[in-house]
């Protein structure tokens, strides 16, 4: 076990940003846990990590984490078998599953497992980051929540409307799915794939970019009229919704 | 003959032996000889066996009718029918003698040795018989009884002609039933050696092709036989494992050109980058390596897809699904983007279409067409893709189309573009890996459905065909 930070403070209020979050890696590759072990460190997480998937499973019983990244081939124990004992046992923690095993079936074995996300190696750390925050939010989010509001954009989940300012914008349903699903996230980075797995629950890699046109069609109407955008584009990475 | 040669010849006649014709053949021959000899049996015992009953018959009844004669009217009467009856040139036997064993009357001379006289009792010996040219040795058969007076009475035949034909019938039967085993044995062999001869050369046949000649066949005799019928069904096999082999070679060396190449340009993007020595070479290097290695692996998870696609391993993951659904979806994914681009993407779903399938694999492959058309589909009248989606049911099956208004596909290529890396562009200007359709194609195997490519005129119109699920 590997502590990369001393800091022990545990994220409680949903929507805090600053908030670090303590994260267990079961990753049994040296050079790539290594890398992912700092790249958490220097995004203010503590990370812990894992070896093999008996050290990984003993650790992930603590139930201290906020979220567990696991790789699906380990010795010993491998990452699904590690995901349906903790389910089982009743450990709820988020889990992001890592594997090189990448195709749409994978994918979906690996949720219906009992995984949270999945994804697919080699990625980028950006991604990964966003994920792993993504999940965490979800988790701490309310459960009964109604209504959902960035900055002067209002969605109400019940009566299924969207204001901007006391202006109302009509929008179809998907769009409707896809903003709902960015707001949730607001204030962090989505990324494409995110949202194709989010609002289109497709997990293959369309070779055209689909999303992004979905997205500006988005922008036209929520942005349209309005000085400062609240839906922005995060180069390399892609597109988050302003919280304030 | 040289010692080695003659051990080959040794070992062929053995093998010739160990042939299942040979075997089989064997037991035909035996089977064959025993019903033969039951039949000639039965001839030999209706025939000859018969002639000899009804001479034993008649002699008994002839002992008979003299006892019966002795009885009414004493020796004299018997002597008198004995003397009567010899003067015939019947080929009757008589003799009548004394108690002392002197002969009284009859055509016998004395009593044959053979009668060792006791009571009475069956009996053959060889009499003379006088001929126009002389005497001849003749055979008879007799019965001899001792009448109460202790006379002995002697009747016969002579059986010289039954015993000929006799002899003449069994040397029939024997030498039929030689001829027989002969033309046996014979054909067995001859059957078993042309038979092993074939065997022989299809053995020859596949050891060449197992030395590397894929090109090797069987050799088929044309009669339609079960041997030839193995043959075809063989070189059937060998027809698709070459096309197989080849299909893997043009693969193989497919993904050494498709991987080579953005390699190079890796390469020397960071080569460039190193010479230049200025950061901004640096970073830009560092972001083309980086997309081009993302490309690099968009390759191998579709090959990957297509490869456990294809070997049906995901089986398992099929469940009921509404195609319709799906193809409502995915057109509604591409329907904007198509938009945008300037052209168009037009639906025509009917109904329910209710198959079994994997969702995230059939929107996949229905997303990959969907795809092509918009790179390749451009219609050359309005410069911008025009694309059609069509969903409906023809007979047992729920038929899928993506249709575009673009170049189309010549018919000759359309079995050839489902293959991995095949991309029609030959200057490779657009994107795309020339995965795309393998994996519609690799999706439909799975679902135990079809893909045809068809002429759109103009155009191209893809259809997928999947066995509709009937309703419970």
């Amino acid at each position: 076990m590997q502590v990369m930070t001393n800091s022990n403070s545990k994220p409680t209020t949903p929507g805090n940003d600053l908030e670090t979050m303590r994260i267990l890696v079961i990753e049994d590759d040296r050079e790539a846990a290594t890398w992912l072990l700092k790249g958490l460190a220097e995004s203010g997480h503590v990370a812990d990590h894992a070896a093999d998937g008996e050290e990984g499973l003993a650790l992930a019983r603590e139930r201290v984490h906020d979220v567990l990244i696991v790789d699906r081939m380990l010795p010993k124990l491998d990452g699904l078998s590690i995901i349906q004992t903790l389910r089982a046992e009743g450990v709820t923690a988020p889990v992001l599953i890592l594997s090189a095993l990448g195709d749409v079936d994978e994918r979906v074995k690996g949720l219906r497992a009992g995984g949270d996300d999945y994804l697919a190696k080699p990625y980028a750390f950006s991604e990964l980051l966003a994920r792993i925050e993504g999940l965490s939010r979800r988790r701490h989010q309310e459960p009964q929540q109604t209504k959902l509001k960035a900055a002067d954009l209002e969605m109400d989940l019940l009566t299924r409307t969207v204001v901007r300012s006391g202006r109302p914008i009509i929008l179809q349903p998907r769009e409707f799915k896809l903003l709902e699903y960015l707001m949730r996230n607001a204030g962090h980075v989505v990324t494409r794939t995110m949202l194709l797995e989010n609002v289109w629950d497709y997990h293959f890699d369309p070779q055209t970019n689909v999303i992004d046109v979905h997205v500006s069609r988005l922008r036209g109407k929520i942005d349209k009229g309005f000085d400062e955008p609240i839906l922005q584009t995060v180069r390399g990475a892609g597109y988050m919704i302003r919280l304030a | 003959m040289s010692p080695p040669h003659q051990s080959s010849n040794h070992s062929s006649y053995w093998k010739l032996f160990h042939t299942s014709t040979f075997r089989l053949s064997a037991v035909y021959l035996i089977v064959f000889i025993l019903s033969v000899g039951a039949i000639l049996a039965y001839i030999y015992w209706n025939t000859a066996g018969l002639l000899e009953r009804q001479t034993d018959e008649t002699i008994r009844a002839e002992v008979q009718g003299l006892a019966d004669q002795y009885r009414i009217r004493g020796l004299d009467g018997v002597l008198d029918t004995v003397r009567r009856r010899s003067s015939d040139e019947s080929g009757s036997i008589y003799l009548l003698t004394t108690p002392e064993g002197v002969r009284m009357a009859g055509n016998l001379v004395s009593v044959p040795d053979e009668i060792a006289i006791e009571d009475s009792g069956w009996t053959e010996f060889p009499f003379n018989v006088k001929t126009s040219t002389g005497t001849e040795p003749h055979r008879a058969r007799a019965y001899y009884t001792e009448l109460p007076g202790e006379n002995v009475l002697v009747v016969g035949r002579d059986i010289e002609d039954m015993r000929q034909f006799a002899t003449i019938i069994r040397n029939t039967l024997i030498t039929g039933t030689l001829i027989a085993l002969v033309l046996g044995i014979g054909g067995g062999l001859l059957t078993s050696r042309n038979f092993l001869r074939r065997v022989d050369a299809i053995t020859d046949a596949s050891r060449s092709i197992m030395r590397g000649d894929l090109s090797g066949r069987m050799p088929v005799q044309g009669t339609g036989d079960e041997l030839d019928r193995l043959a075809s069904s063989l070189n059937q096999m060998l027809d698709q494992i070459e096309r197989l082999m080849r299909g893997m070679q043009e693969v193989s060396s497919n993904v050494a050109h498709d991987l080579r190449t953005p390699l190079t340009r890796i390469k020397a993007r960071a080569e460039s980058a190193l010479r230049s020595g200025a950061e901004g070479d640096f970073k830009a290097a560092l972001e083309q390596t980086i997309d081009e290695s993302d490309r690099l692996l968009q390759t191998f998870t579709a090959l990957l897809s297509i490869a456990k696609a294809e070997s049906g391993q995901s089986r398992e993951g099929l469940q009921p699904v509404d195609a319709a659904v799906i193809l409502n979806e995915v057109a509604e994914l591409y329907e904007p983007f198509a938009e945008d681009q300037g052209g168009s993407l037009k639906t025509d779903i009917s109904g329910e279409l209710n198959v079994r399938a994997n969702r995230q694999l059939l929107a996949q492959a229905i997303s990959n067409l969907v795809d092509n058309a918009l790179k390749y589909g451009e219609s050359p009248a309005s410069g911008f893709p025009e694309i059609r989606v069509t969903g409906g049911i023809v007979g047992d099956d729920a038929v899928i189309t993506v249709s575009d208004r673009g170049r189309g596909v010549a018919p000759e290529d359309r079995q050839h573009v489902l293959e991995r890396f095949v991309r029609l562009d030959e200057s490779r200007s657009r994107p795309g890996n020339g995965l795309g359709l393998s994996l519609v194609a690799g999706v439909m195997k799975l679902h135990d459905g079809r893909v045809l490519l068809e002429d759109n005129g103009p155009g191209l119109k893809v259809k997928l065909v999947l066995p509709r699920l009937q309703a419970a």
